[in-house]
């Protein structure tokens, strides 16, 4: 009996703090039928914590200002069109949620850089399932904390560089979450500068104008499982320190000059498992310094690793490489980093003693590239005869290549 | 349909020598080594492909020419049959240009099958090298075929400008065009070279496997003339009109020389 009462109870407590709960967050409906049709309307007359859901349809509206903790729902097809006009959607307040819908058309601008969603000084904001359409910038964040970014699409058709924004563009920001994003036309997919701490994880950006994921001065950050491919320029991750790039796919990124991922002083940073896929050149380096480099796979890349000599102390262990036109160049024959352990598919020494590793070291830089390096059009005699012999007699006794650019311990077969 | 009886003789005659099956199994070995050793994928392709580009023109010259100083007496026999000039010839160069092709298709398909690489590798890439070596044949055995015709008297000269040309096509033309290179690369000269290139048979079959295998390293190069070239169709289609330019004529040289030739 006691028992009964006291579940009673509790049942009659739950119905009561969820009513509670129920008239604290009201909603405000803005329908194409009325009485509100305009979003910005229903967000004026929305209280802080409210849910604003727009019913399906096409909003012609710009410059939608939030400035206060709401949800913006859409239910159904919601698209919200600024017909080139300014902004779309800004966002000014914490912990706003935006959801379900589609922002079209932002202004495109020399001056101003227009976005289809700009938060600005908001923090813990929430972008979800948001289908951004032929906007200059795509999602602009700047001085934005805790903000999360998950199953977004978004896409826009620049020609030029000049009159294209960037996909997702971060200024200023800390502990952001990019996940599952999907990224294509725009100036660069990712764009980072001063970013602090940020997890981009499974996102794909491809066939932007110039790069990827374009970042510089964010350190700290992490990525893992993005797919970047047939970008312009590939990627390029500069100026930053402690970086973690996991497990992601570099692919098909072909021209003068696209890197499948470029790194310019990047130093502490930890680059595994990555697969590095029929680019121009793999991983370009320059000026960078104490990075590990694991467990990569580079497969018929041109270049897999153009090593500029400024770089020192990298180290490159049980990276597998295959069928690469040319395994590593360099522009000196000065060399300061490690080769360790790595599968080379140009190895031509042998395993007496059968332990997997080869009994002689071997060069990955040959006569020929430097030979490219100095005249680029001799790049036509690639896998000649003549070429194939010249680089013989240049492993048998380097002269022009860097004598300590070796692997020790080249690997016999495929590491996993 | 005389030709097609030469080409049977023909046929019969190679087996029985055996050579034919012995060139069969070097691909045969040669292609099975290199899957076994270096996986079922791209890299077998391409050494393979190498070996082709070294092989086939050495062998097609120097077989082409040799064959027909071996078979001048069954030659000369057939001429005093009532068959025409044109079926002779085409019967003979068919009698060792198609068992040469096909002793290649076969020794280097034959691993590809069994590996299952039909499956795991790039089925173009495969067709492209098997279609590269069947052209090759034909030509180089055409151009033994016309060196054996030239110095049809004296062996040893028609012998040794097959060696010699293969020597100089395969590799001192490389060496030459590298020269220029060095000596010209100031100066725009992508064009002449790409014409340098597309002028020797070896370097327009190596040209085309770059396109398919080195593709990303030549988008790499930072020059208008190449990129156009390689980047689109044009490249390959460019590359296999000269192919068969350079079957048909010294083919075509070759037989209007079987034609007025007095034996």
């Amino acid at each position: 009996m006691r028992l009964l009462t006291l579940i009673i109870g509790l049942v009659t407590g739950l119905i009561l703090l969820g009513s509670v709960e129920i008239t604290q967050a009201t909603q405000v409906t803005v329908s194409k039928d009325g009485p509100l049709t305009s979003v910005q309307e229903g967000i004026e007359q929305a209280e802080r914590g409210d849910t604003v859901r727009v019913k399906e349809g096409r909003y012609v509206e710009f410059d939608i200002r939030i400035r206060k903790p709401v949800t913006l729902l859409g239910e159904g097809d919601v698209i919200i069109d600024g017909d080139s006009q300014g902004f779309v959607v800004v966002v000014e307040a914490d912990r706003v949620t935006i959801k379900n819908i589609g922002v079209h058309n932002s202004k495109a601008g020399f001056m101003d850089d227009y976005a289809g969603i700009l938060v600005e000084n908001a923090h813990h904001v929430l972008i979800e399932n948001v289908r951004l359409v032929n906007n200059f910038f795509g999602i602009y964040l700047a001085k934005s904390e805790g903000t999360v970014l998950r199953n977004n699409h978004i896409t826009a058709s620049g020609q030029r560089e000049t009159n294209s924004g960037n996909g997702i563009h971060l200024w200023y920001t800390k502990d952001v979450e990019i996940r599952n994003n999907y990224i294509r036309g725009h100036r660069d997919g990712l764009y980072f500068e001063f970013v602090d701490g940020a997890s981009i994880s499974e996102n794909t950006s491809e066939q932007n104008i110039r790069y990827g994921i374009h970042f510089m001065y964010s350190d700290n950050c992490r990525y893992e499982r993005n797919t970047f491919r047939d970008n312009g320029g590939g990627v390029a991750v500069m100026y930053t320190s402690n970086v973690a790039i996991i497990d992601n796919h570099f692919a098909d990124n072909r021209g003068s000059s696209a890197y499948g991922m470029l790194l310019k002083e990047i130093n502490r940073s930890t680059i595994t498992g990555n697969t590095f896929e029929n680019n121009s050149v793999g991983l370009y380096m320059e000026a960078s310094s104490r990075n590990r480099i694991e467990k990569n796979r580079f497969s018929q890349n041109g270049w897999a690793i153009q090593l500029m000599a400024n770089s020192t102390d990298n180290l490159f262990h049980r990276n597998n490489f295959l069928a690469n036109s040319f395994e590593v160049s360099t522009n000196s024959r000065q060399h300061f980093n490690e080769f360790r352990g790595n599968y080379w598919s140009q190895y031509e020494g042998y395993d007496l003693n059968r332990d997997g590793v080869g009994d002689v070291p071997h060069r990955p830089v040959r006569l020929f590239s430097i030979l490219v390096e100095k005249q680029p059009q001799s790049l036509l005699l690639l896998r000649s005869l003549l070429i194939d012999l010249l680089d013989a007699a240049e492993k048998f006794m380097p002269a022009l290549t860097p004598e300590t650019l070796i692997d020790t311990e080249p690997q016999m077969n495929s590491v996993s | 349909m005389k030709a097609l009886t030469i080409l049977q003789y023909q046929w019969k005659d190679l087996l029985r020598g055996k050579w034919i099956v012995g060139y069969g199994f070097i691909y045969l070995l040669i292609a099975d080594a290199m899957i076994r050793f270096g996986g079922a994928g791209p890299k077998a392709l391409l050494s393979i492909s190498n070996i082709m580009l070294l092989l086939i023109p050495l062998v097609g010259m120097i077989y082409g020419a040799l064959y027909l100083y071996q078979s001048r007496e069954f030659t000369e026999l057939l001429l005093a049959q009532p068959i025409d000039r044109p079926t002779l010839f085409w019967g003979l160069f068919g009698g060792l240009a198609l068992p040469l092709a096909l002793a290649f298709t076969a020794g280097t398909l034959l691993p590809i099958l069994y590996s299952g690489m039909i499956i795991t590798a790039s089925l173009r890439s495969i067709l492209l090298i098997l279609l590269l070596g069947n052209v090759l044949t034909l030509l180089f055995t055409g151009l033994g075929f016309w060196f054996g015709l030239r110095f049809f008297e004296d062996r040893v000269k028609g012998l040794g400008f097959a060696l010699v040309s293969w020597l100089f096509l395969a590799v001192l033309y490389d060496g030459l065009i590298l020269l220029a290179v060095f000596a010209f690369g100031d100066y725009p000269i992508e064009k002449p070279m790409l014409g340098l290139a597309l002028a020797n048979p070896i370097d327009l079959a190596r040209i085309t496997v770059l396109l398919e295998f080195d593709i990303s390293a030549l988008m790499g190069y930072t020059g208008a003339v190449f990129n156009r070239f390689f980047g689109s169709a044009a490249g390959i289609t460019v590359a296999a009109v000269c192919l068969l330019l350079w079957t048909i004529t010294p083919l075509w040289r070759g037989n209007r020389l079987f034609l007025k030739k007095d034996f």
